[in-house]
C-alpha cells in the first residue's frame, strides 16, 4: 500500500474504511442486446479502486472498459453483479463522478470562461463565487487569456484543458477518463498528461482512465488493469509502483518504468496480432 | 472595401447596365412593349406608384400580412417542435400526419383557407403561418433530437434538472437549427402573402400585380415585382443580421483559421 492523498479531498465525505475501496465492481457482467442477440460486454469483473487511486484499464478496444466506466457513472447496472460507490449500489447517475471523453462535449455558443462556469450555473451558485472560482480554474489549467474565446477558436489541446477545467469546476472526487487524450499528438499528450498528473495530485482525485496508449497506461498509473478478449475480462492487474509525483518528462529512462512497459508490451503483444487478424467483428 | 470586391460591385453594375440597355432597346424594335414593357416605362410607373403614396400603401399591407404570419407561424413552429423533439412517444404517433401535411402543396389550402378564413387580413397572415410553421417547426425539431445524448448524459452528471437541460443545451442548439427554418421562410412567407393578395385582396403588392396584368398594364406589373423583390431581400438582410446577433459563436467559426 502506498499512501497517496497529499492534500485531502474538498468536502468532508463520509468516512471511508481504508479497506474498503470507493469504486468496487464486484463479479460484474453486462451483456447488450445487438442485432436481436444477447452480447456478453463483459464478464467477471472484480476490482476495487482506492480512494485517490489512479487506475488505468488497457486492452484491445471492443473489451468492455468503457462499459465499466459507464456503470461506475450510473448510465445502466450491470446484468450480473454488482457496482458500489462508497459501499452503496449504483443505481441512477452518480452524482459523485464527472465524466470526460474523447470528444470534448463542450458548449459550442459558449466562450472558454462560461463552458468552465456551467457546473457551477446548474447547482445555481451566487455570481461572484462563480467568477471566482471560473478564473482560478483558468489558470489551473493556463488558459489565461483565452477566457472569452469560444470552443471553434481552440486548438485541441486547449479544447481539452477547458474540458478538464469544466470537470474540475463541479469538484467530483472520481474522475472517469475515456481517452480523453487521443486524438491528440504525442507532445500534446505529454503535456496534458503532466498537467493531469499534477492537478489530480493535488486535489487528491481518484480516476479510473481508459487508453489505448500502453506508455500512458503505465506513466500515469499507480495500478494498470489489462483486459483481454471478447467479452472482456482482466487478465492481469500490474502494481505499478513509481512514487504518486512523477516527472512524466525523464520517466521514459527510469528502469523500472521500461521494465513495466516492456511487461504490458508482451502481455498486449498476442492480443494485438488477433486484433490484426480477425479485424471487423 | 478591398480592392476585389470593389471590382466585382463595378462588374454587377456593367452587368445591370447592359441588361437594361439591351431591354431598352429591345423594346418596340424586336418584342413588343405590351409583353416586355422597358425599363423607362418600368421607372416612370414606379415612380409614379412611390410619388402617388401607393406603393408604400400596398406594400404596408403585403408587409404586416408576411411579417404578421411570419411571427405567428414561427413561434408556432418552435414552440412545437420543442415540444415534439423532447417527447419521443407524441412525436411517433404524429409523424406520418405532419410529413403527409408537409408534402401538400400549400397553394392547394389557399381556396379552404378563404373559405374558412374570408378574404380580409386574417386568411394572408393566417396562410403565410401555416407555410412558414411547417418549415420552421420541422427544422428546429430536427434540431432539438439531433442534441447528442453524450451531451446530455454528462450534463445529468452534472446534476442538471431537465428544466436545465432545456434551458441550456437543447435550445441553444436548435437555435443554429431555428434559424435555417427561418432564412428558408422568408421566401415562403411572401409567396404565401401575395398569393393571398394575388386570390382575394384589393390590398398589397399581390393586387398590385393581379390588376396590372388584368389591365395589359405590363410596366406596372414590372414595378411591383421590384418593390418584392426589395421587401424580400430587406427580409432576408433582418434575419441575418438577427442571426448574427443570436449566434456570435458562428462568427467566429467562420473567421478562425482552417483546421481539419
Amino acid at each position: 500500500m502506498m499512501s497517496l492523498k497529499k492534500v485531502e479531498p474538498a468536502g468532508t465525505v463520509a468516512r471511508l474504511q481504508p479497506a474498503q475501496p470507493l469504486i468496487e465492481f464486484r463479479d460484474v457482467a453486462k451483456h447488450f442486446l445487438v442485432d436481436g442477440e444477447l452480447r456478453p460486454a463483459v464478464e467477471d469483473v472484480n476490482l476495487g479502486v482506492r480512494q485517490g487511486e489512479l487506475v488505468t484499464l488497457v486492452g484491445p478496444s471492443g473489451c468492455g472498459k468503457s462499459t465499466l466506466l459507464n456503470m461506475a457513472a450510473g448510465m445502466f447496472g450491470p446484468t450480473r453483479g454488482k457496482v458500489l460507490y462508497r459501499s452503496a449500489e449504483v443505481t441512477g447517475f452518480n452524482h459523485s463522478v464527472g465524466y470526460m471523453t474523447q470528444q470534448d462535449h463542450l458548449l459550442p455558443w459558449r466562450s472558454v470562461r462560461d463552458n468552465i462556469a456551467l457546473p457551477l450555473e446548474l447547482r445555481r451558485e451566487p455570481a461572484d463565487r462563480r467568477m471566482a472560482r471560473t478564473e482560478e480554474l483558468v489558470r489551473l489549467v493556463g488558459l489565461e487569456g483565452f477566457e472569452r474565446h469560444f470552443p471553434s477558436q481552440l486548438s485541441g489541446g486547449m479544447k481539452k484543458r477547458c474540458g478538464l477545467a469544466r470537470l474540475l469546476a463541479y469538484d467530483p472526487e472520481t474522475l472517469l477518463m475515456d481517452e480523453p487524450f487521443g486524438a491528440l499528438d504525442a507532445q500534446l499528450r505529454l503535456g496534458l498528461q503532466m498537467e493531469l498528473l499534477r492537478i489530480v495530485r493535488r486535489l487528491g482525485k481518484t480516476v479510473l482512465f481508459v487508453t489505448h496508449d500502453l506508455d500512458e497506461a503505465i506513466a500515469l498509473a499507480d495500478r494498470c488493469i489489462v483486459f483481454g478478449g471478447r467479452p472482456g475480462r482482466i487478465t492481469q492487474a500490474i502494481d505499478v509502483g513509481l512514487p504518486p509525483e512523477r516527472d512524466l518528462l525523464t520517466l521514459r529512462f527510469d528502469e523500472s518504468y521500461v521494465r513495466l512497459t516492456q511487461r504490458l508490451w508482451e502481455l498486449m503483444a498476442p492480443e494485438m496480432a488477433r486484433a490484426g487478424e480477425g479485424a471487423g467483428r | 472595401m478591398s480592392s476585389e470586391s470593389r471590382f466585382i460591385l463595378l462588374l454587377r453594375l456593367a452587368f445591370v447596365a447592359v441588361v437594361l440597355t439591351v431591354w431598352e432597346l429591345a423594346s418596340g424594335r424586336l418584342v413588343s412593349p405590351f409583353f416586355v414593357s422597358s425599363p423607362s416605362d418600368i421607372a416612370a410607373k414606379l415612380w409614379a406608384m412611390i410619388a402617388s403614396g401607393r406603393l408604400v400603401y400596398h406594400a404596408s399591407y403585403t408587409a404586416v400580412h408576411a411579417l404578421a404570419g411570419f411571427a405567428l407561424g414561427a413561434a408556432a413552429g418552435m414552440v412545437f417542435g420543442m415540444m415534439l423533439g423532447r417527447w419521443n412517444r407524441l412525436a411517433e404517433v404524429l409523424d406520418p400526419f405532419l410529413m403527409g401535411f408537409y408534402s401538400v402543396p400549400k397553394i392547394a389550402l389557399a381556396p379552404l383557407f378563404i373559405l374558412w378564413f374570408g378574404v380580409g387580413t386574417e386568411m394572408k397572415v393566417l396562410f403565410v403561418a401555416m407555410i412558414v410553421f411547417l418549415l420552421v417547426f420541422l427544422n428546429t425539431y430536427t434540431g432539438v433530437r439531433s442534441v447528442s445524448r453524450e451531451q446530455i448524459t454528462i450534463l445529468k452528471l452534472m446534476q442538471a434538472t431537465e428544466a436545465q437541460i432545456i434551458a441550456k443545451v437543447v435550445l441553444p442548439s436548435a437555435v443554429t437549427w431555428v434559424f435555417t427554418g427561418l432564412r428558408l421562410s422568408v421566401p415562403y412567407a411572401l409567396i404565401g402573402a401575395i398569393m393571398g393578395e394575388m386570390l382575394a385582396s384589393n390590398r398589397g403588392l399581390g393586387y398590385v400585380l393581379a390588376e396590372s396584368t388584368a389591365q395589359f398594364d405590363t410596366g406596372g406589373a414590372f414595378a411591383g415585382l421590384i418593390a418584392i423583390i426589395a421587401m424580400a431581400m430587406i427580409l432576408n438582410a433582418a434575419v441575418r443580421v438577427a442571426e448574427r446577433k443570436a449566434m456570435p459563436w458562428k462568427q467566429a467559426e467562420t473567421e478562425r483559421e482552417l483546421s481539419f
